[in-house]
């Protein structure tokens, strides 16, 4: 039996088919201005049994394909579970919610936070903060890792933190400094949310924001080995959709 | 719907504006309301008074004031309507659940207010609500800071303002204060209608009002059954419907509403399934067309059955002793009803709490999903130590702080549904 799962994120779609519990198709695609498109592009010439859709634009795949949908809250908590049995929360900063969830000792998800609506501390945070100090999106958290601490964002808007960026340069501080800054507040933002809700260790840290080598060293600060980096992130929800459609 | 357009006119709505809301509320009234499948007979009642809401019903408090009668517009559950009804006049309330006019409105509020405050400005200034403009005399009351600053500058708006104060905690001089309150509404109820209030007439206005909860204590008491007999969104409507209809007409219709669901619970008939997730909502009240959550939580497949919102539990429920046999003792036994009321503006405010755990466990709930408004300080605050202590007792908790607009439906809809996956 093969079983596909399907994240259609704000910024990315990732699609998952495992077979006898081992993956056997891993796709990532960017969400665009279409993802049911997108979807059929990703699935056209793939075969599975059942098929369970998460994320933030999984109603849309609901109504164009009738596939049986799942909150990425629990495609998350499956997945994390599932690839790393014991573990007891998870910390998600995708592209524009940051969510933190709670398991219990069997892996099932007993309580979770995501932040209000607006993309405060999000990925998409990270990205306009990227377009700001002229860095590409993927490197950084790279870049980041070379300044020095001593500046404070203090804003979590993405339009109030431009400014505030705006005028750090225009005083003269580095920009490798000042993206260390506004990690340093995407990270405090994280650790509070998870302090609040209680979070047990280990934690995994997944969404397309745990491959930004920054973030992953400040959490580290905090959580030491108690934070857990999967291989492949951004497919956690995807592979949880994947393993819950076996359930179906 | 008969043409209204001249009384609509001689009330002084904007007939442009009032269209417009009328042909939205509409809308979502079919969409959220007439959808539902198993609905009982008795809920045609309440579909006909909503889509009379601002039609017969007004052209009745406008023949009620033909006759005599004022008619009295508040904002708050601590307006007692049964001193209201004892002077001779209709109760109506004002609280409204749409934004309207924004642009209007924050040209005289801070944007930074809450959704409840906004909106009954924004049916003021864009001259939508004929319920305002039908009211004779406006009630506000001193709860929180918004409301109480905010009817400094809506006073100035209304012809005919009364501003009431209210006590924040529950020491005996706080009791004296609510009663000095409600002996002065008394006296601005006589001033306006001429006449003494009567030992008999402030009887019949208690049992008029007791008999009104004692209907809303039944109907949430049938919401216990297994599957429950009714959609928490036609319970949320009934207990909006409330404050509009007149109470012993809606009385009776609740009664009977509720002879059919006692029907349906020996039938094992519900609005959901059975063994649907159960919820508790608690927190800031939804006023008329305020749907947003309740049809966000239903949609999941999940049952509300219990609203613990001064338009719900926190409002209905307790009734006075009418058993005093002087006017001041009937006084003293309204005061001692209201005073119970747990409003989050009180400090400390232990009762509340204890009553959400009550409200859990009679109702057989499965979680609690907290509703803050944004910026509504008070609920918000305690939506904290309501979610510590009741996940000390084992009932999940989701806080939800959210407003009128419809910008947050995907996220909410992904909080709700994730939390409806938990409690299953």
């Amino acid at each position: 039996m093969r079983h596909a799962g399907i994240d259609i994120g704000s910024r990315s779609i990732e699609l998952v088919v495992i077979e006898d519990g081992e993956v056997v198709v891993s796709r990532q695609s960017e969400s665009g201005y279409n993802p049911v498109e997108r979807v059929q592009e990703l699935i056209a010439d793939i075969s599975f049994d059942k098929v369970m859709v998460t994320g933030y634009g999984r109603a849309s795949l609901e109504i164009a394909f009738d596939y049986p949908t799942i909150t990425e809250i629990k495609a998350y908590g499956t997945g994390a579970a599932t690839l790393h049995p014991g573990i007891r929360g998870i910390l998600d900063i995708g592209g524009q919610d940051t969510k933190v969830i709670s398991l219990n000792e069997n892996g099932k998800v007993f309580k979770f936070e995501m932040n209000d609506k607006c993309a405060a501390g999000t990925g998409k945070f990270l990205e306009l903060m990227a377009v700001s100090l002229g860095y590409q999106q993927n490197t950084l958290g790279l870049e980041a890792l070379k300044g020095q601490e001593g500046i404070e964002i203090n804003s979590m808007c993405a339009v109030f933190a431009e400014s505030e960026v705006t005028s750090l340069l225009a005083k003269g501080c580095l920009r490798a400094d000042i993206a260390l800054a506004v990690h340093q507040s995407v990270c405090r933002r994280a650790v509070g949310m998870i302090k609040r809700q209680g979070l047990k260790t280990p934690i995994l840290f997944a969404g397309g924001v745990a491959n930004n080598a920054c973030m992953i060293h400040l959490l580290k600060q905090t959580f030491g080995d108690d934070l857990i980096i999967p291989t492949s992130p951004q497919f956690v929800g995807a592979y949880g959709a994947a393993v819950l459609a076996g359930f179906l | 719907m008969a043409d209204y357009t001249k009384m609509w006119t001689d009330l002084g709505l904007n007939l442009d504006n009032h269209d417009a809301l009328l042909e939205n509320l509409g809308g979502a009234y079919q969409s959220i309301f007439m959808s539902q499948e198993h609905r009982p007979e008795g809920m045609g009642y309440f579909d006909f008074v909503m889509s009379e809401a601002h039609g017969l019903r007004i052209q009745e408090l406008r023949d009620e004031q033909e006759a005599g009668r004022k008619i009295i517009g508040s904002f708050c559950v601590f307006v007692p309507e049964e001193l209201v009804l004892a002077a001779g006049c209709t109760s109506v309330g004002l609280c409204a659940g749409a934004d309207f006019a924004q642009e209007e409105v924050e040209k005289v509020l801070p944007r930074n207010t809450c959704s409840l405050i906004k909106s009954f400005f924004g049916f003021k200034l864009g001259k939508v609500c004929p319920y305002m403009e039908v009211s004779d005399l406006i009630v506000g009351e001193n709860t929180c800071d918004g409301k109480k600053k905010s009817f400094e500058i809506f006073s100035q708006m209304v012809p005919n303002f009364f501003q009431m104060d209210l006590p924040q905690n529950k020491a005996p001089m706080a009791r004296k204060l609510l009663k000095h309150e409600y002996e002065a509404f008394i006296a601005k109820l006589e001033e306006m209608t001429g006449k003494r209030i009567g030992l008999e007439d402030l009887k019949q206005g208690i049992a008029t009002v007791n008999a009104k909860r004692n209907a809303l204590a039944r109907l949430s008491k049938l919401r216990t059954a297994n599957p429950s007999p009714i959609s928490g969104l036609d319970a949320l409507l009934i207990n909006q419907i409330a404050f509009l209809d007149n109470p012993v007409r809606f009385t009776g219709k609740v009664n009977a509403l509720c002879d059919e669901l006692e029907l349906f619970v020996k039938e094992n008939k519900g609005a959901k399934v059975e063994n649907a997730p159960r919820v508790v909502i608690s927190g800031c009240p939804m006023a008329i067309p305020n749907w947003k959550v309740p049809a966000v939580i239903e949609a999941t497949g999940a049952v509300i059955v219990g609203e613990e919102s001064c338009i719900g539990e926190r409002g209905q429920r307790n009734t006075t002793d009418a058993s005093a046999d002087t006017i001041d003792g009937l006084i003293d036994a309204v005061v001692d009803r209201y005073f119970k009321i747990d409003c989050a503006v009180f400090t400390p405010n232990q009762e509340r709490v204890e009553h959400i755990k009550e409200m859990a466990k009679n109702t057989n709930a499965d979680g609690v999903i907290h509703y803050g408004l944004q910026f509504c300080q008070p609920y918000i605050m305690e939506s904290f130590s309501v979610e510590k202590t009741l996940e000390k007792d084992g009932v999940s908790v989701l806080r939800l702080e959210t407003d009128y607009s419809q910008e947050d439906m995907g996220q909410l809809s992904t909080r709700v549904e994730a939390f409806v996956e938990i409690i299953k």
